[in-house]
């Protein structure tokens, strides 16, 4: 039996990393009794292994807890975790979409960070109620005056009696609780309207098959209904549908407008239940789906090759499977002549890529190669033909280009002031158009830009970082196509182009670019028996030259009394090192080189 | 089956000398005595099987410490376990900071039908302060003594080792050293690169070697100058008057079998490599060789070969495999051919002086 919606409270926390919201989290399924602490695991919504090693949340969760409020009601708690990185910025519009409100978790130390403010600020578009609470008040450091101040200067929204907690020792979280209650509206909820239920994340069950995490917004959804998915009119059974536990799924007739659940209807793949998508009743459907859905596109490209040739179906198979949770991805094989066969995968962003290579090398033990990242190129060639490129090999001969436009991203970027110069030095380095600068408060500044993709992709983020001494962070969004002066850069090792190389650059970048690139890769040739030339061209032109000079001396000049256990020992070392070679006519390139190509700006 | 190599490790020195990384260390009171009669009961355990030997090397260590007697004990050992041929070459290392007169006399002299025949002399440099930092402590007269008094005892084929490619060391230097080396017109001489291991006393003060370049020119320029004198490179580091090679040392390189016993002495015997742990002690109390794995095969033959200025020979291979070099190591050694590291005919690859000094790289190379 549903519960009435009037008892219903639908949030998330909104939160810069670090600043406790998986400890608060915690401390609400505590307070909730969801969990007894004899089974609580740390941060437990948490459950990946790298969400918790990098303190950074990669998919959505939620959980349903129910608490007893000081006015003696027992209220529903749908608690909605957000992904924490501008990686994943669409899917938290989903989620947030899911919730009336959300509780903005600020560092007491700290005050607010570009993150939270961008998420706040989603939070704020998508009409959520904001409830502030100032965290780790137990620290030395902590100014909550401060932050409070910060808090309606910058956000606009009262918070001189957010509550002030630690979430971490458990200091007056209960208010929170009761904040929830008072400030976040129950949902609106039209019970027998037409149902729209929206996905806000799902993941593949291999006995259920695809498991969809839905908000239900209007009417009902119940077992053995039809269900139909607005984006695609694909239509599934309903098997079961039902509550989220924090430790387990538990199953009831139906799920009524205003309520968070899970759904299982025998769907074969993830791609079929797209994040955002509005689930409806295919016998009533309802006219419209919910508003913003859009399909996911990856915006960033590398290949990926096993290390060892052999593994090439294993590593299908881990793409397949990962696949399978995160609809996100994309791969297609792909082949090089210096890598052979691999595979060209998109992606939301750098962390996502990054996450998904060490979930392949971690959970699936492969050892891979990955070429540099490359974002999709609009090439309108003489013949009128667009085409999009996301693999420099694929980049058309420039006697048949017309135009070439690359991806553009409005970026912001928030340090504190003494970091501005910096972050501008960076920001115009890296072709950025200038769009204005707020000063957040006294000593913090909102740096706003447009910058092509292309060129944060790399290690823009790392960069702003080190120039900031870790205290600025940014946040972007795909702006549209530009035109663009682009050339195709090309590496040639012993006079032999490597396509796995290759990458595409604007005209102007092409001379410093090709020269560091040349140099990375002397530093990561091993000397070989014969000189080894580097050369950056484009076109056919040179533009940049290394050498990595020949091996001079590379022997053992005394035989050990017979000891020729140590000849074979050495042998042995050799071969155990040219595993990580891959062989490129005549050269032997490590691994590491490929990799190092990646951050050509890091020192 | 063709005759072995005997190799008999001395465990002793008077000082350790800071480059060096054998096994050895100063004999305590009795020692020398018990390590004796040691090494009499495991030679022993060869006897009665008829095993041909035709050559014996004493190395070390400081082999002259062991005395004359128990020299002359310890080959009389080996010719009662093991068929000695007649010609055997039968080598001593000495060092000449001894004064090595008598026992050269002692040992040639003997009533036995065998004894030593060939003396090698760690002269290593013959300049005053190179000494000095190799940690030596003989002068150039007590070399020439020494190399006399091997004379005077009716040993004609003698040995010289030389280090090369010392800190700071110039073509100058070295040619000296090669120079004085020759006015003692030995039959053979042994030039070898410098080299600091971890547990020595040079690798825990991290000494600093020339330059790669530096190394390599010193090296090729020891290579030419030993040619021009007389002395033919037969291995990476071995240099002879025509037919004076030590055979022992080429049982090494030919992949041919040689027992050893002594603390940290190898042996390649019937198939089987293993050795002697790096324990004097335990050598004396209860001697017990450590397997190392099979020896002999196509890798390690390939390796050992392309020392050898013969080089890697077809013919050679095929009479010990039954079978050709695989192709794949032809085709890739061809493709260093054309760089001047190796040559290659129909008959054998062969490495250049250039391909000797980066020899690990290369044998990686073919063997892919």
């Amino acid at each position: 039996m549903s519960v009435s919606p009037e008892l219903i409270r639908n949030f998330c926390i909104v939160a810069h990393i670090d600043h406790g919201k998986s400890t608060l989290a915690d401390r609400i399924l505590e307070l909730t009794s969801t969990v007894s602490k004899r089974e609580m695991e740390d941060q437990i919504l948490d459950n990946m292994d790298l969400e918790r090693e990098r303190g950074i949340t990669i998919k959505a969760h939620a959980v349903t807890l129910n608490y007893e409020a000081q006015d003696g009601k027992t209220y529903v708690f749908n608690l909605i975790d957000t992904p924490g990185h501008v990686d994943f910025n669409y899917e938290v519009s989903r989620s947030l979409a899911a919730c009336e409100g959300a509780v903005l978790v600020v560092d007491a130390s700290q005050g607010i960070e570009a993150q939270t403010l961008a998420n706040t600020y989603l939070a704020v578009d998508a009409g959520l109620e904001i409830v502030p609470v100032i965290n780790k008040i137990d620290l030395i450091s902590a100014d909550p005056e401060k932050v409070i101040k910060e808090i309606e200067d910058v956000i606009g929204v009262p918070a001189e009696d957010a509550p002030l907690i630690s979430a971490k020792v458990g200091t007056n979280c209960e208010q929170v609780l009761e904040r929830i209650v008072r400030d976040v509206p129950p949902p609106a909820a039209d019970r027998e309207a037409e149902l729209q239920a929206l996905i806000f994340d799902s993941f593949y069950d291999s006995y259920k098959g695809v498991i969809v995490y839905v908000r239900v917004k209007q009417g009902t959804l119940k077992t053995g209904d039809t269900i139909k998915m607005m984006s695609n009119g694909t239509t599934f059974g309903v098997v079961e549908c039902g509550y989220l536990r924090a430790s387990s799924f538990e199953p009831t007739a139906e799920l009524a407008a205003g309520e968070v659940g899970y759904v299982a209807a025998s769907i074969k793949t993830i791609t079929d239940a797209n994040v955002g998508d509005t689930i409806t009743n295919a016998n009533r459907p309802c006219e419209l789906p919910l508003p913003g859905y859009r399909k996911v596109n990856p915006m960033v490209f590398c290949g990926i090759y096993p290390a060892d040739g052999a593994k090439y179906e294993n590593l299908r198979e881990a793409l397949s499977k990962l696949k399978l949770n995160d609809a996100s991805i994309s791969f297609e094989p792909e082949t090089s002549i210096a890598l052979g066969f691999g595979f060209r995968c998109g992606f939301l962003g750098l962390l996502h890529m990054e996450i998904i290579q060490e979930r392949l090398e971690r959970e699936y033990l492969l050892d891979l190669i990955t070429t540099a990242p490359s974002v999709i190129y609009k090439i309108t060639k003489l013949t009128g033909d667009v085409v999009y490129i996301d693999n420099p090999t694929n980049y058309p001969d420039p006697s048949q280009i017309a135009q070439a436009e690359e991806p553009m991203c409005s970026a912001h970027i928030y340090t504190p002031s003494e970091h501005v110069g910096n972050i501008m030095d960076l920001c115009q380095d890296r072709r950025g158009v200038f769009k204005g600068m707020n000063y957040i408060d006294s000593d913090r500044v909102d740096i706003h830009y447009e910058l092509p993709l292309n060129e944060i992709v790399y290690d823009f983020f790392d960069v702003i970082k080190s120039r900031s001494k870790g205290y600025a962070s940014f946040d972007y969004e795909l702006i549209g196509y530009r035109k663009s002066n682009l050339i195709k850069l090309d590496i040639l090792l012993n006079g032999e182009s490597v396509d796995a190389l290759s990458f595409i650059v604007h005209a102007d970048k092409a001379y410093s670019r090709a020269r560091k690139m040349a140099e990375k890769l002397k530093e990561n040739i091993p000397r070989q028996l014969f000189e080894v030339p580097i050369q950056a061209a484009v076109g056919g032109k040179i533009i940049a030259r290394e050498t990595v000079k020949a091996v001079r001396k590379d022997v053992l000049a005394k035989c050990y009394g017979g000891d020729i256990t140590r000849k074979k020992k050495l042998l042995e070392k050799q071969k155990e090192g040219k595993k990580r070679m891959r062989q490129l006519g005549t050269v032997e390139v490590p691994q590491e080189a490929f990799m190092a190509v990646l951050r050509l700006d890091s020192d | 089956m063709k005759p072995v190599g005997i190799y008999i490790h001395t465990p002793f020195c008077a000082s350790k000398c800071p480059y060096c990384d054998f096994y050895s260390g100063t004999p305590s009171a009795g020692a020398v005595a018990a390590y004796t009669s040691a090494l009499l009961r495991e030679i022993s355990r060869y006897k009665g099987r008829g095993i041909a030997a035709d050559t014996v090397y004493f190395g070390g260590g400081t082999p002259p410490l062991l005395g004359a007697e128990n020299i002359v004990r310890i080959i009389g050992g080996i010719s009662d376990a093991f068929n000695i041929s007649d010609d055997a070459e039968i080598t001593l290392e000495a060092n000449p900071s001894f004064s090595l007169c008598e026992l050269f006399k002692a040992v040639s002299f003997t009533q036995t039908p065998h004894c030593v025949n060939r003396i090698s002399l760690g002269m290593q440099s013959a300049n005053e302060h190179e000494l000095r930092f190799l940690g030596r402590r003989h002068s150039n007269s007590q070399v020439s003594d020494a190399v006399l008094a091997a004379r005077e005892a009716g040993i004609e084929n003698i040995s010289l080792d030389l280090m090369l490619a010392l800190p700071r060391q110039t073509e100058e230097e070295l040619a000296a050293s090669v120079r004085f080396a020759h006015s003692l017109a030995p039959s053979h001489i042994s030039a070898y690169i410098l080299k600091v291991e971890d547990n020595t006393p040079f690798g825990h003060a991290g000494i600093v070697l020339p330059e790669d370049d530096s190394v390599c020119g010193l090296y090729t320029s020891a290579v030419r100058l030993l040619g021009e004198m007389g002395y033919a490179q037969y291995e990476i580091s071995n240099f002879s008057k025509r037919g004076m090679e030590s055979r022992h040392n080429l049982k090494y390189w030919n992949a041919e079998e040689y027992i050893g016993f002594g603390p940290s002495a190898h042996s390649f015997f019937e198939g089987k490599r293993f050795f002697y742990p790096r324990d004097t002690e335990s050598f004396i109390s209860s001697p017990q060789a450590i397997f190392d794995g099979d020896g002999g095969g196509e890798e390690e033959y390939i390796m050992l070969r392309l020392r050898l200025t013969e080089g890697l020979v077809f013919s050679d291979y095929r009479d010990r495999f039954g079978e050709d070099v695989p192709a794949d190591y032809l085709k890739r050694a061809g493709e260093l051919s054309s760089r001047g590291l190796l040559s290659i005919d129909s008959r054998a690859i062969r490495l250049t002086t250039e391909g000797f000094l980066v020899s690990n790289s290369i044998i990686g190379y073919i063997l892919g």
